[in-house]
C-alpha cells in the first residue's frame, strides 16, 4: 500500500507491505541509526519520535503514521550534540548500539520535563536497556546534562 | 620518567562521534541492499535423527534461491570455538547434521531474495524425525547410555581427557600435596556443593554476518565477531577450502562479552555465498540469540576447604562438573579457570586439588562469557571461604586478610607463575571503607520487616593466555607525520582501539589525533588471536609498545642517513630528529616523510607481534549492600562498591565503565537471570520479557575505585580488566543475603521466592 | 509477526464494527505491541487511531476514557490523579518504559483480558464499566468473564464514587510482568480487594468484611480471608503458594497505607 509521511521534516511517499513496522521502513530508507535489539518491544533501541512523542518503532505500524511527523537521530543532530558530548566524555559510548535510542529518549525527556529530578530521569529512561555500561556512566552524563543535584 | 600525556587519562573514544551520531557502522548497516536473506530451520526436538527431509515444495516458493540440508554440506567435523589452532575444543560440529542435539539445532539453511519468501519456505520444509530420548540432566550425563556424539568422525584433541563414548568433552585432575590428609587435620572444614546456571550474554547487537564472493572467487565475510582471524580459519575448514580463499572484515560491534568468540552464524551465509556466488546475509533475532547462542557453561562445583584454629586456610579441594551442552566449544578451557582463578587467590596452601569433568547434554552448546569459568569457580570458592569464616566466627574480611596472596607470592594453581604486581590487600581495605563494613556488618535493621546487609568477595582473572595469545600491530608513518595503527584485535565496544592509540601516541611522542586506527581486515591487518581472555590491553598493548620503539628507531635511522650521521648520533622527541651533540641540526618528521616519499629511502612501516610469557592476574574486591524484605523475600541492591587492581589504568574513563558494566552483569547473574528449560529440553526464556537483564532501576548505586600495582611485563605497567570485573557480585550478594537472613544459597540466581521459602522454613524450625 | 492483507485506517466506528462482524480475521490494532509478537493471519487490520478515541473526558460523575488513550496518557492525566491519587501512575509505571506506554492503549490492554495485566487490575478496582459498540455499558467485573467476541471496546467509564484505593504489586525486576497485583479499596460501605496476575486475571473479592481496620489482627484476618477466596497458580515467575503468601502481605500493606491516607509511593 502507498503511504505518505514526514521523516525528519522531509515528505516521503513510499510503497509498503501492510504489516511493515516503522523500524523496518526507516532502515529500508537508509535511516540506520534506528536499531533492532529484540523482538518484544523490551529494549528501547528502536526509539524514534512520532509527532514528538518517543515510541518504539518496532511496534509502530508504518501505515499508522501516515501524515505524521517521524523524527530520528539523523534529524536532531544539533540538538543531540550537547548530551552526546557528555556521554563521550564519560566513555559511556561503549558499543554504541543502545546510544541512538537512548539519546532520542533523553531529548524527549528534556522536552517533556526540562528540569526533572534524578528519580524522574531514571524512570523515564527505564525502557532503554544497556548491557555494556551498567548505566552508571550514562547517569553521570545525565547528571551533567540535566544539572541534577547530588549524587546517585 | 616523563609524564604520559595520554596513558592514564580519560581520553574520548576514537569512534565516539560515529557511534553517538548514529552512523551506519555495524554489520547490518553495511550489508548490501540486495542480498539473499538466510534463515535456518531449527529442530523442535532436543534429540532426534532426521529420517527424511523434503525441500522440493519449499524450493518452489518464488524468490527462493537455495535450500540446503545435511546432504548438501561437506562432511568432516570442525569446532566453532574461537581459539588458537589447534583448538582445544573437540571437532564435533558439521555445518548441518542428520542428528539434532538440542531444540533449535539447525536442520536446513534457506536463502531467498527477501524475508517474506524465506519465512514461507521455512514452513514448507517437511522433516520426519526419529525422536530420541534427550539427555538433559548434566549430573547424569557421564556414562549415560544416551550418547550425544556417537559419530565416527568426531575428533578429540589430545591432552583434554575427551571421551565421547562416555559423554566426556574433557576431564583432568591435578594438585599438590595430600589434600585429603590436610583436610582431615584441619580444625574447621566446609564441604559444600554450588551450582550456577547457563547465563546469556544478551549483548545488544544480535549475531550478524554477511558474505559475498569477490571477483577472485574468494569468500569475503563481514561479521560482528570478536575473532576475525579464527572465523577465517573456521569457515575455510568448514567449507574445505584454503584459508587464503577467505577474508573476514570486522565492522563496529554492538557488544560481545564472549558470545562472539564462537563463530555462531558466519558459516551459514558463507556457505550460501560459496554455493550460489551471490551475496547473502544472516541476522539472528533476539530469540535466535537465546535459542542458538553460546551462553555461559552451567556448572556444579564441589568445594572442600579447611583452616586451622589460627585462621590459616590450609587446603582447597575443588571438583567442577561443567555442562557444555550439545557441542564442546570452550568446554575444556572454561572449566580450567574455575580452579586457576579461585584457588590461586590464597597463599601458602599445604595442599590443593582441582579436578574437573565437562559433559555433553542435549541443550544449547555453551561458549565463552566474560569470566570464562572464573565467574562460576569464584562463586563457589568465595562462598566457601565466606562459609568457612562464619563457621569460625570470623569476619570474612579478617579471614581473607590472613590468607590472600601478596605481591611476590607463588600462585597455587596457576601453572607455576607468581604475582609480581598485587594490590589485593589495598583493594579489600578500600572496599571495606567505601561500603562502611564495620558499621554495617553483618546487618542493620531498617524497618519493621526490612534489613540491610553486606557481603563481600574477591576476584582475579588473567591477562591474555601465556605462550598462546598473539597480539600484533603494524604502524605506518604517513605524510604530515601522522601514523596509521593497524591492529588485529577486535574492539567490540570496549575501546581497545582507543586504549592502544593512547599507548601509541605516548610511545611515539605525538598527538592522540595523529594516530589513525584501522579496523580489522584479515587481508591487511596483522594476525591477532582476537578479543578474549582479557588480552587486548596487555598482549596487543605490548605489541604496540614494542612497535613504537621499533618505529622510533627506524625514524632515527632514516633521518640520520639523510643528515649524514649515524643513528646513534641522533635523537627523536616525537617531532624533531636532532643531532645529540648539536641540537640546531635537526629534521622535522614531516620533512623526513616527504624526502623518503621522493625516493631517498624506504617508507617506514613496522610490524610487531607479542605473546606473553606470563598471564599476570588483575585483582578485585567487591562488596554488596542489599535490602531484604523479610515478608516477601525481595532482595533490593542498594549499593555495590569495588576496587580494582588492573596495574596501570590506561584510560580512566573506560576502565571505570568496564568495571561498572561487569558488576551490573554480575548482579544480573546473581539475582535476575534465570534460564529455565521445559522437561522436553525447550528453552523457556526466549526474549527479554522472560529473561530479565538489569534495567537501570534494578541495581542501586555502583561505586568503583582503583588501587594500582605496577606490572613490569605489561605495557606501561598495565594488566587486564575486561573479565575480572564480573566475578564478585554473585558470592558477595550471596553472603550479604546470609548475613541478613541466616539463609545460605548455593545456587543461582537467588530469587525472592527462594528467600521467602527459606525464611518460612526457618520460622517453622524455630517455632 | 502477523501477516495482513489490508491495513484499514477506519473512517468510522461503524466501518470498524462492520469489518469485525464479517470475520474474526478482521482484527482491531490497539497498541500493536502484543499483537506483533504473534503470528495471526489477519485479513483486515483495523486501525482506530483517526476516530478521536484518544481522549480522557472528565464528567461530573466519572471519567470517560477512549480505547485509544495510551497508558502514558493515563499515567500523566491530572484529572485522574487529582481524583484517584496516583493509582493509575502506580499501576502502569512498571510497564516496560515510556516509549512502550506511548503506544500501548487502554482498549488493547483491557479487551484481551490478559492475566498479567496491571491495567485490568486498576480499572477493576475503580468499579469501572466497559463501553462496547454493540453491547453498551457492561460492568468490567462481568466483562472479564465474558468470552472474547467481535464487539468493539470503545471506551472505559470510571465512576466518581469517593473510593480510596491503594495499588500494590510485586515483581522480580522493576519492569517485569507482575508476580501479583493487588488493589485495596475503601468504599463508603466497606472494603474490597482486587487480586490480579494470579497468574489468572484480576478478580474482585468483595464478600469479606472489615469493620475495624485500625486493629492489626483484623487486617491480618481480612487479608487471610480474601486470599483464601482467590485461586492462585504457578508459572515461570512464581509458585501458587508464593502468590498466596504475597497476597496476604500486599493486602495488609495496602490497608496500612489506606489507614495512613498515604499515597502508594
Amino acid at each position: 500500500m502507498q503511504i505518505e509521511l514526514y521523516i525528519n521534516e522531509k515528505k516521503v511517499q513510499a510503497e509498503i507491505r501492510p504489516n511493515m513496522m516503522l523500524l523496518e521502513f526507516l532502515r529500508s530508507r537508509g535511516i540506520r541509526s534506528v536499531k533492532q535489539g529484540c523482538d518484544t518491544g523490551s529494549c528501547g533501541l528502536c526509539t524514534v519520535w512520532v509527532d514528538e512523542k518517543p515510541v518504539l518503532s518496532c511496534g509502530m505500524p508504518a501505515a499508522r503514521v501516515q501524515g505524521r511527523h517521524v523524527t530520528t537521530l539523523e534529524g536532531v543532530q544539533e540538538e543531540a550534540e550537547e548530551f552526546s558530548r557528555f556521554l563521550a566524555q564519560e566513555g559511556a559510548d561503549q558499543c554504541g548500539y543502545c546510544s541512538p535510542g537512548l539519546i532520542m529518549n533523553v531529548l524527549a525527556l528534556k522536552r517533556e520535563l526540562p528540569h526533572p529530578t534524578a528519580e524522574q530521569v531514571k524512570e523515564y529512561l527505564a525502557g532503554n536497556l544497556c548491557r555494556c555500561t551498567g548505566y552508571q556512566s550514562q547517569y553521570r552524563a545525565l547528571e551533567k546534562y540535566f544539572e541534577l543535584e547530588g549524587g546517585n | 620518567m616523563e609524564e604520559n600525556r595520554f596513558v592514564g587519562k580519560g581520553i574520548v573514544k576514537k569512534d565516539a562521534d560515529a557511534l553517538l551520531s548514529g552512523k551506519p557502522v555495524y554489520a547490518d548497516d553495511l550489508a548490501p541492499e540486495h542480498c539473499l536473506i538466510v534463515k535456518l530451520l531449527r529442530s523442535p526436538h532436543a534429540h532426534a535423527l532426521i529420517k527424511e527431509i523434503k525441500t522440493d515444495i519449499a524450493k518452489k516458493v518464488p524468490g527462493i534461491e537455495a535450500i540446503y540440508t545435511y546432504k548438501d554440506v561437506p562432511r568432516g567435523r570442525f569446532t566453532k570455538a574461537g581459539q588458537t589452532f589447534p583448538e582445544p575444543s573437540p571437532d564435533d560440529r558439521q555445518i548441518l547434521d542428520d542428528r539434532v542435539r538440542y531444540v533449535g539445532d539447525p536442520v536446513a539453511i534457506v536463502a531467498g531474495e527477501d524475508e517474506l519468501c524465506v519465512d514461507r519456505a521455512l514452513k514448507m520444509i517437511k522433516v520426519t524425525y526419529e525422536v530420541l530420548e534427550p539427555l538433559l540432566d548434566f549430573t547424569k550425563s557421564k556414562d549415560n547410555p544416551i550418547i550425544i556424539h556417537p559419530e565416527d568422525n568426531f575428533v578429540a584433541k589430545e591432552g583434554n581427557g575427551t571421551d565421547a563414548s562416555r559423554n566426556l568433552c574433557a576431564s583432568q585432575s591435578r594438585g599438590e600435596g595430600d589434600v585429603d590428609k590436610v583436610l582431615s587435620e584441619c580444625d574447621y572444614v566446609v564441604e559444600e556443593v554450588y551450582h550456577t546456571k547457563a547465563v546469556n550474554q544478551a549483548m545488544m547487537e544480535p549475531f550478524t554476518a554477511f558474505a559475498s564472493k569477490d571477483i577472485y572467487g574468494r569468500i569475503k565475510i563481514t561479521s560482528s565477531t570478536q575473532i576475525p582471524f579464527h572465523v577465517r580459519r573456521i569457515v575455510a575448514r568448514a567449507l574445505n577450502i584454503s584459508k587464503s580463499r577467505v577474508r573476514v572484515v570486522k565492522p563496529r560491534i554492538g557488544g560481545g562479552f564472549g558470545a562472539k568468540q564462537t563463530a555462531v552464524c558466519e558459516i551459514y551465509p558463507a556457505f550460501v555465498s560459496y554455493m550460489t556466488g551471490k551475496p547473502s546475509k544472516i541476522v539472528y533475532t533476539r530469540e535466535d540469540c537465546f535459542v542458538d547462542g553460546s551462553p555461559r557453561h552451567e556448572m556444579q562445583m564441589s568445594v572442600r576447604i579447611g583452616a586451622d584454629k589460627e585462621g590459616r586456610i590450609r587446603a582447597i579441594d575443588l571438583h567442577t562438573l561443567s555442562n557444555t551442552g550439545a557441542f564442546g566449544e570452550h568446554g575444556p578451557t572454561t572449566v580450567d579457570l574455575t580452579g586457576t582463578k579461585s584457588i590461586s587467590l590464597y597463599r601458602n596452601l599445604d595442599a590443593f586439588r582441582f579436578s574437573s569433568e565437562v559433559v555433553y547434554t542435549n541443550v544449547l552448546s555453551a561458549g565463552a562469557y566474560r569470566g570464562y569459568g572464573a565467574t562460576q569457580g569464584l562463586f563457589a570458592v568465595e562462598s566457601a571461604v565466606n562459609e568457612l569464616a562464619h563457621k569460625m566466627n570470623l569476619d570474612p574480611t579478617i579471614l581473607r586478610e590472613k590468607n590472600i596472596v601478596k605481591e611476590g607470592d607463588h600462585l597455587a594453581n596457576y601453572y607455576g607463575q607468581s604475582t609480581e604486581s598485587c594490590a589485593l590487600d589495598v583493594c579489600m581495605e578500600k572496599v571495606k571503607e567505601m561500603i562502611g563494613w564495620e558499621e554495617k556488618y553483618p546487618y542493620v535493621k531498617t524497618g519493621p520487616h526490612t534489613v540491610r546487609a553486606v557481603g563481600m568477595a574477591l576476584s582475579m582473572q588473567g591477562s591474555g593466555i601465556e605462550h598462546c595469545d598473539v597480539g600484533s600491530v603494524q604502524i605506518k608513518l604517513n605524510d604530515d607525520g601522522f601514523y596509521t595503527l593497524m591492529v588485529g584485535c577486535s574492539d567490540m565496544g570496549t575501546g581497545c582501539d582507543t586504549v592502544l592509540s593512547q599507548m601509541a601516541a605516548d610511545g611515539l611522542g605525538c598527538e592522540y589525533d595523529n594516530i589513525i586506527v584501522r579496523g580489522v581486515d584479515t587481508d591487511q591487518s596483522p594476525y591477532d588471536s582476537g578479543s578474549y581472555a582479557s588480552s587486548t590491553t596487555y598482549v596487543t598493548g605490548q605489541a604496540v609498545v614494542r612497535a613504537c620503539e621499533k618505529m622510533k628507531q627506524r625514524i632515527c635511522e632514516e633521518a640520520a642517513a639523510l643528515m649524514n650521521l649515524s643513528a646513534k648520533e641522533v635523537e627523536f622527541d616525537g617531532w624533531l630528529i636532532s643531532e645529540k651533540e648539536n641540537p640546531d641540526n635537526f629534521m622535522k618528521l614531516d620533512d623526513l616523510v616527504t624526502r623518503l616519499q621522493a625516493g631517498s629511502g624506504s617508507i617506514i612501516a613496522v610490524t610487531q607481534s607479542y605473546s606473553g610469557e606470563v598471564s599476570p592476574p588483575p585483582f578485585m574486591a567487591g562488596a554488596a549492600e542489599v535490602e531484604i524484605d523479610l515478608q516477601t523475600g525481595k532482595i533490593t541492591p542498594i549499593d555495590y562498591v569495588a576496587v580494582v587492581d588492573c596495574g596501570t589504568v590506561i584510560n580512566s574513563n573506560l576502565a571505570r565503565v568496564q568495571t561498572e558494566g561487569g558488576i551490573v552483569q554480575g548482579i544480573g547473574m546473581a539475582l535476575y537471570e534465570d534460564i529455565q528449560y521445559t522437561p522436553e529440553g525447550k528453552l523457556r526464556n526466549r526474549n527479554f520479557i522472560n529473561y530479565k537483564i538489569p534495567t537501570r532501576l534494578d541495581m542501586g548505586q555502583v561505586r568503583v575505585d582503583f588501587a594500582s600495582s605496577y606490572e613490569k611485563t605489561g605495557p606501561y605497567g598495565a594488566k587486564s580488566i575486561g573479565e575480572v570485573v564480573i566475578n564478585t557480585p554473585s558470592p558477595a550478594i550471596a553472603d550479604a543475603v546470609y548475613n541478613g537472613t541466616g539463609l545460605r544459597f548455593r545456587t543461582l540466581p537467588i530469587t525472592s521466592e527462594k528467600v521467602f521459602v527459606g525464611l518460612q522454613e526457618k520460622k517453622g524450625n524455630e517455632e | 509477526m502477523y501477516t495482513v492483507k489490508n491495513y484499514v485506517l477506519a473512517g468510522s466506528l461503524e466501518q470498524a464494527a462492520e469489518l469485525r462482524q464479517k470475520s474474526k480475521n478482521n482484527v482491531i490494532i490497539g497498541g500493536n505491541l502484543w499483537l506483533k509478537m504473534g503470528h495471526r493471519t489477519i485479513q483486515n487490520a483495523i486501525d482506530l487511531s483517526r476516530l478521536e478515541l484518544n481522549q480522557i473526558e472528565e464528567e461530573e460523575n466519572g471519567f470517560r476514557i477512549g480505547c485509544m488513550v495510551t497508558l502514558r496518557d493515563l499515567e500523566t492525566h491530572r484529572g485522574l490523579a487529582n481524583y484517584f491519587g496516583d493509582i493509575f501512575q502506580e499501576a502502569v509505571r512498571h510497564i516496560v518504559g515510556v516509549q512502550f506506554r506511548n503506544e500501548a492503549t487502554v482498549g488493547g490492554s483491557i479487551f484481551p483480558r490478559f492475566g498479567f495485566s496491571d491495567v485490568l487490575t486498576v480499572f477493576l478496582a475503580c468499579g469501572s464499566e466497559v463501553e462496547l459498540y454493540r453491547g453498551g455499558r457492561v460492568a468490567l467485573a462481568d466483562f472479564i468473564n465474558m468470552p472474547l467476541d467481535n464487539d468493539i471496546l470503545t471506551h472505559m467509564y470510571v465512576p466518581k464514587e469517593g473510593r480510596k484505593i491503594c495499588y500494590e504489586s510485586f515483581r522480580q525486576t522493576e519492569t517485569d510482568f507482575p508476580v501479583l497485583t493487588c488493589a485495596v479499596i475503601k468504599k463508603q460501605d466497606g472494603f474490597e480487594t482486587v487480586l490480579g496476575a494470579r497468574p489468572k486475571q484480576a478478580l474482585l473479592v468483595s464478600e469479606v468484611s472489615l469493620s475495624c481496620p485500625e486493629k492489626r489482627e483484623e487486617r491480618e484476618r481480612y487479608a487471610r480471608q480474601v486470599a483464601e477466596k482467590a485461586e492462585f497458580g504457578s508459572n515461570m515467575r512464581g509458585s501458587a503458594q508464593y502468590r498466596a503468601a504475597l497476597a496476604k502481605v500486599l493486602i495488609q500493606r495496602g490497608l496500612e497505607r489506606l489507614m495512613e491516607e498515604a499515597t502508594c509511593r
